[in-house]
């Protein structure tokens, strides 16, 4: 109990999803260095649950859904020992992986355009205590950061990344032109990005 | 490489959230394939999509599922990294054209010091994507367009009232602008174009005519 508190005041401030993220992130570590399927199953637990979500209120039946969570997961494997800090979090990263596979399974032949963008990966490959503990506390700092900016703004970005819905068309649901969509969606972007930065 | 022009923050939401019709999206890949401060926004503007992964809902995953999956997991090897690419194109661009180098092009020619290439898309997009090639000195079509465009830069550069457009820069137009992109002298230019399939964005009226207008 003692041993606790010390560490608390020692650690900095850390809320539960910080705890999480780096919970996470040393399950997918362990995945990368030594094929750990314990720590797989952790990551199977967290994500899949939520890439199913996710897949559903873009559309994909249960069934569709349940075979992509699968797809995805199996990649998470597969590719745990290329993520690298300058990706994101590992729940970006996780995000990142099923919308890849998902287009690219739904537009077919030549349409690995997704795939191409995890070919670039960041020069510095090497990441400060600072970047990995920035990592950790991104998906809060997202989170946060959603949570700030007007409500207009955030439900454009809901419609876009969970509901899949591009621009044009919830220009035409919401019947508003198009250009205001635009430029809303890049108002609350440039606030989140602004907000991210002051965290990190 | 350091570029003038750069992807609007809504097309990089759009590519981030995986909404952007599939041309424009090569074309924005392609770009930030060259575009260190676009790939780093890009990045950012993906942790949006992890906040959301995290913080949406659940939807109970069968232990069938659960199952299978971990039993499959041997059967899987490790993924590797991507050897170095040797093509001048971007992946993205690369891919849409089956590994086509712009030297294989079968240009159709359109008017004198002018020639357009169709890059195949698949079935069902919404969205076209066009190679344009533009003698020195010479005007791109007028092309009164409708919808998004998005232009980049292949070899090359182009000169409008926006400024000049090298190689890796991309014009990232709506419907609102019109521009004359005059190659500059010396060299060709080529660009990708990504432009939206017209019975997104035309009347049956605006079609008719369309012969007469289109790039």
């Amino acid at each position: 109990m003692v041993l606790l508190q010390a560490n608390k005041s020692v650690m900095p401030k850390l809320d539960r999803d910080t705890v999480l993220a780096e919970h996470l992130a040393q399950a997918l570590s362990r995945v990368a260095q030594f094929r750990d399927r314990q720590a797989f199953a952790i990551l199977f637990d967290h994500f899949a649950p939520r890439i199913k979500y996710f897949l559903m209120r873009k559309g994909s039946s249960g069934e569709q859904a349940e075979d992509l969570v699968q797809e995805a997961l199996i990649a998470i494997w597969s590719k745990a020992a290329l993520y690298s800090p300058e990706k994101g979090s590992v729940a970006t990263w996780a995000f990142t992986i099923a919308r890849n596979l998902r287009i690219d399974r739904l537009r077919r032949e030549r349409a690995q355009l997704y795939e191409t963008l995890e070919d670039f990966d960041a020069e510095d490959e090497t990441a400060s205590a600072h970047d990995v503990m920035a990592r950790f506390q991104e998906d809060t700092a997202v989170k946060k950061a959603l949570a700030q900016i007007p409500e207009e703004q955030r439900e454009l970005l809901i419609l876009s990344y969970v509901d899949d819905v591009p621009q044009s068309e919830i220009a035409q649901r919401l019947n508003i032109p198009l250009g205001t969509v635009k430029s809303r969606m890049r108002l609350g972007y440039q606030r989140m990005r602004k907000l991210l930065e002051q965290i990190s | 490489m350091n570029l003038s022009h750069h992807l609007d923050d809504a097309t990089l939401l759009a590519l981030a959230s995986g909404t952007i019709a599939h041309a424009h999206g090569i074309v924005a890949a392609s770009h930030v394939a060259l575009c260190p401060a676009c790939a780093k926004a890009l990045r950012k503007a993906e942790s949006i999509g992890g906040g959301l992964l995290s913080d949406g809902g659940v939807e109970p995953v069968s232990d069938m599922a659960r199952a299978a999956t971990l039993a499959s997991l041997d059967g899987v090897a490790p993924a590797q990294r991507k050897p170095a690419r040797k093509s001048e194109l971007p992946a993205a661009l690369d891919h849409a054209l089956g590994g086509l180098s712009l030297d294989q092009i079968k240009w159709k020619k359109k008017a004198p010091g002018v020639a357009l290439y169709d890059v195949p898309m698949p079935a069902g997009a919404t969205s076209m994507l066009k190679l344009l090639s533009i003698g020195p000195g010479r005007a791109m079509p007028e092309h009164g367009h409708g919808g998004e465009e998005l232009t980049m830069v292949l070899r090359g550069s182009y000169t409008d009232h926006m400024g000049t457009f090298r190689s890796g820069d991309v014009a990232d137009l709506d419907d609102s602008i019109e521009h004359t992109p005059v190659a500059d002298a010396g060299e060709t230019c080529i660009c990708v174009v990504a432009v939206e399939a017209p019975t997104r964005f035309k009347s049956v009226w605006a079609r008719l005519f369309q012969p007469f207008v289109g790039i």
